[in-house]
């Protein structure tokens, strides 16, 4: 796929328009994993929009995302980059044409450190 | 049979660009009755209106088609030339092939296809068209100024300068609005108390002005250059002609704990009191909600204390009717509370406030006497964190879509000011976009970053939180590309304005139309910024959209002369497209008068003689004067006995079989 038709691709899988940022950057502002992400939310949404996908799929930060979607939660414009996110990571994902874990892998993961909210969104990230 | 001559604008390429406008005048060549058709660059221009009287006179017309824009741009201005050059005005159709045409459709074909069927329906309009007169009624030399802030104020003083009886309705007990609250006024930093208070006075002291303060519009009947208008007085518990405003009773009263309104709740007011002490009228006004007397009749000291025996705790509200030629909407805004943006913390910390808040906090006449303090423990503020943008320019349900306009401007005032009290104060100012389109506005803003080392973060702020006494800010700074958490002392939304909420129920009341914010829409965006598009309301300040001090005080003068253009008139002409009623077949049920909302129909007993019938019958009759043409009668007669003139149900079934043919 060429950058055009990634990006179309990730619109498509994730709901969400990019070109409605208007570059305010409250979602690097509130998202809780900022310094664990090579490429910071409102990266993400200008790298979309310009079609940038390949470096995404290569990037660390798409596995860095908690998914909390604070983000979502609090953009003004219902950009809603966690959804971005979420769409980079399923393209990915789908690529390699395997779920990375069922729900029986899962006790065997969790420590009592762990928070609820990590377990459940590793289970959105790599159950589909 | 008409005579008649159809006209089809290019408007330039607007038109022309997507409608083969040649085909549209071949096409109407061929319909019944047209014995000329033509096109033109710009029909609306003096040698267009002259091809239009040159061919009225040539061909005889009885009848004309204008394929243009929409007939709210230039209806009036073909049939001024028409009439000109012999023909009855309301001979001539508007085919709209712009707005509803060119405008919307892209292929060429289709949108020809379309020109011509709408032509076509004009044609067999105009053909059932009949000439009309239209009538004068007289026009009410008073106007009627809703809202007494700034806006309704330059509003009422233009009007009572120029002659004319203004009447000011403001719901609160003291004109003055929002401005009144304000500290200094950007961009010249002069105070607004020092420029407000003297109009304030010149106004109430206008003998041509007279203020129902504490007072709102409940009802609104009639229409242009004679509406009747009801004014609903609260009641304040004072005799106005005996109190002296001397203030002693809001000394005495013992319930000194209501949150002071003016100074946004940073301190207590009694149950009987003045707003603040240069408010006009200067007279106290008793809270209902909060006084004891009122409530279990125990207390009364208020009145003990009172020498001039100005209070009266029987005092009723009372219903003023007045007849206005013109009314004046002057509503303004609010600043929101951003309550629903829990990522601020302003429900929960208490040095989070608005903007609104912080003006009193540092207005001399304040809670706190100009002292800035913070609200949780009356401390000076070190460190300030201004937040822009907050509910305006989103499109989630919580924000505005809008922007709310004077915030980059009033936040760089406050960063400026608060640097001139107290130069040691950290100020970091988190933005999207700074916007300072206006005289001496970026030149203003400038100084804030370049004089007074106001820190700037492009970036906007996603949380804030208390820890171990601070409010913390965490934002992105979008330059750096970095993650940032300011600890700071205070934080200042400068959340977005709205509309009054008063002014959804007035706009009903006017019938004057709104947007979807709640701002009332102008009859046109550029030409006539002033006037609703209903005729005789107008439009001044705020309540139309955001906007500073300077431009709503020009928008209120310009508000003014249109008002004043329209009371310099003794007649004026009325709408000759109004409702007429077929007697013979009236059968007298009284729909029409009910769904009317100028009262313009009445029923009268009638001698009612047709070659079946010979009877005295109960039948309606319209008040040509007062009928607006809305048309709603003609839809609600179950017999059709009700028609509009110019809009005939014939006239309109000859149009929709014409798009149908």
């Amino acid at each position: 796929m060429n950058n055009e038709q990634l990006r179309d691709e990730i619109i498509r899988i994730s709901g969400t328009n990019p070109s409605k940022c208007m570059k305010c950057g409250k979602c690097s502002g509130t998202c809780p994993a900022y310094e664990e992400m090579e490429y910071h939310p409102h990266q993400f949404v200008s790298m979309v929009q310009k079609g940038d996908i390949e470096p995404l799929l290569e990037s660390k930060s798409i596995f860095k995302c908690l998914t909390c979607f604070a983000c979502v939660e609090r953009c003004p414009r219902s950009v809603e980059p966690g959804k971005l996110v979420e769409a980079v990571r399923l393209m990915l994902i789908r690529q390699k044409g395997a779920n990375h874990f069922d729900a029986e892998d899962l006790p065997c993961l969790v420590d009592d450190d762990l928070p609820q909210q990590a377990v459940v969104s590793a289970f959105r990230k790599y159950s589909k | 049979m008409q005579r008649i001559g159809v006209f089809v604008c290019w408007c330039g390429s607007n038109i022309a660009a997507t409608v083969d406008v040649k085909a549209v005048a071949e096409a109407a060549k061929g319909q019944p009755g047209v014995v000329f058709a033509t096109d033109y660059q710009y029909m609306c221009s003096e040698s267009g209106q002259t091809i239009l009287k040159d061919a009225i006179k040539e061909y005889g017309l009885t009848g004309v088609v204008i394929c243009s824009c929409s007939p709210r741009m230039h209806e009036a201005t073909f049939r001024k030339a028409a009439e000109s050059a012999g023909l009855n005005p309301y001979m001539v159709e508007i085919a709209n092939i712009r707005e509803q045409c060119s405008w919307i459709h892209k292929d060429m074909e289709v949108a020809t296809e379309k020109a011509i069927i709408l032509a076509k329906a004009a044609i067999a309009k105009v053909q059932l068209n009949k000439p009309l007169v239209a009538g004068e009624s007289e026009v009410v030399k008073r106007a009627l100024v809703i809202g007494g802030g700034i806006a309704g104020i330059q509003t009422a003083l233009d009007i009572a300068e120029a002659g004319y009886k203004v009447d000011i309705v403001e719901k609160q007990p003291t004109i003055g609005g929002k401005m009144a609250q304000l500290d200094k006024t950007f961009p010249t930093l002069d105070c607004a108390a020092c420029i407000l208070t003297p109009k304030m006075v010149d106004v109430a002291a206008h003998e041509n002005v007279t203020i129902y303060s504490y007072s709102e519009v409940v009802d609104v009947k009639g229409f242009v250059g004679n509406f009747t208008v009801q004014i609903k007085k609260k009641p304040r518990y004072i005799n106005e002609n005996l109190c002296t405003g001397c203030g002693a009773c809001t000394e005495k009263c013992p319930m000194k704990k209501q949150p002071n309104e003016f100074n946004m709740g940073f301190d207590k007011r009694g149950a009987i009191y003045i707003p603040f002490a240069q408010a006009v009228p200067k007279l106290p006004v008793i809270d209902a909600d909060a006084c004891l007397m009122l409530k279990n009749g125990k207390c009364g000291l208020c009145s003990k204390i009172c020498e001039a025996h100005a209070i009266d705790y029987t005092q009723k509200e009372e219903i003023i009717e007045e007849r206005y030629g013109a009314i004046v909407v002057a509503t303004g805004f609010n600043q929101i509370k951003p309550t629903q943006f829990e990522e601020y913390a302003y429900n929960t910390c208490p040095d989070v406030v608005t903007s609104l808040e912080y003006e009193r906090l540092m207005n001399a006449a304040g809670p706190t006497k100009g002292h800035l303090q913070r609200p949780s423990d009356g401390q000076r503020p070190k460190t300030i964190v201004f937040i822009q943008c907050v509910g305006s320019r989103g499109d989630s349900c919580r924000e505005k879509s809008y922007c709310s306009k004077i915030c980059c401007m009033y936040t760089a005032k406050h960063a400026m000011l608060t640097k001139d009290h107290y130069p040691d104060t950290d100020i970091h100012v988190f933005y999207i976009d700074i916007r300072t389109p206006g005289k001496n506005f970026d030149e203003f803003y400038r100084r804030a970053v370049e004089q007074y080392g106001v820190d700037y973060i492009k970036g906007m702020v996603g949380k804030v939180y208390e820890e171990n006494g601070k409010v913390m800010v965490q934002g992105s700074d979008l330059i750096d590309n970095k993650q940032i958490t300011i600890a700071a002392d205070m934080v200042v939304l400068a959340s977005a304005v709205e509309p009054d909420p008063s002014a959804r129920s007035l706009g009903t009341m006017l019938t004057a139309s709104m947007d979807t914010n709640d701002f009332f829409t102008e009859a046109h965006a550029k030409l006539r910024p002033v006037e609703s598009p209903t005729a005789g309301v107008f439009l001044s300040g705020m309540c139309q959209g955001p906007k500073d001090i300077p431009e709503t005080v020009s928008q209120a003068g310009a508000a003014a002369v249109k008002v004043i253009g329209l009371l310099a008139k003794d007649k004026l002409k009325n709408n000759p497209c109004v409702a007429a009623c077929n007697q013979s077949v009236c059968n007298g049920c009284s729909q029409c008068a009910n769904v009317c909302p100028y009262g313009a129909i009445t029923y009268v007993e009638k001698e009612i003689r047709t070659p079946e019938v010979r009877e005295v019958r109960r039948v309606a009759e319209v008040n040509e004067a007062v009928c607006q043409g809305c048309g709603a009668c003609t839809v609600t007669c179950p017999s059709s006995a009700m028609d509009l003139k110019g809009f005939t149900n014939r006239q309109i079934m000859a149009e929709v079989d014409a798009i149908c043919r």
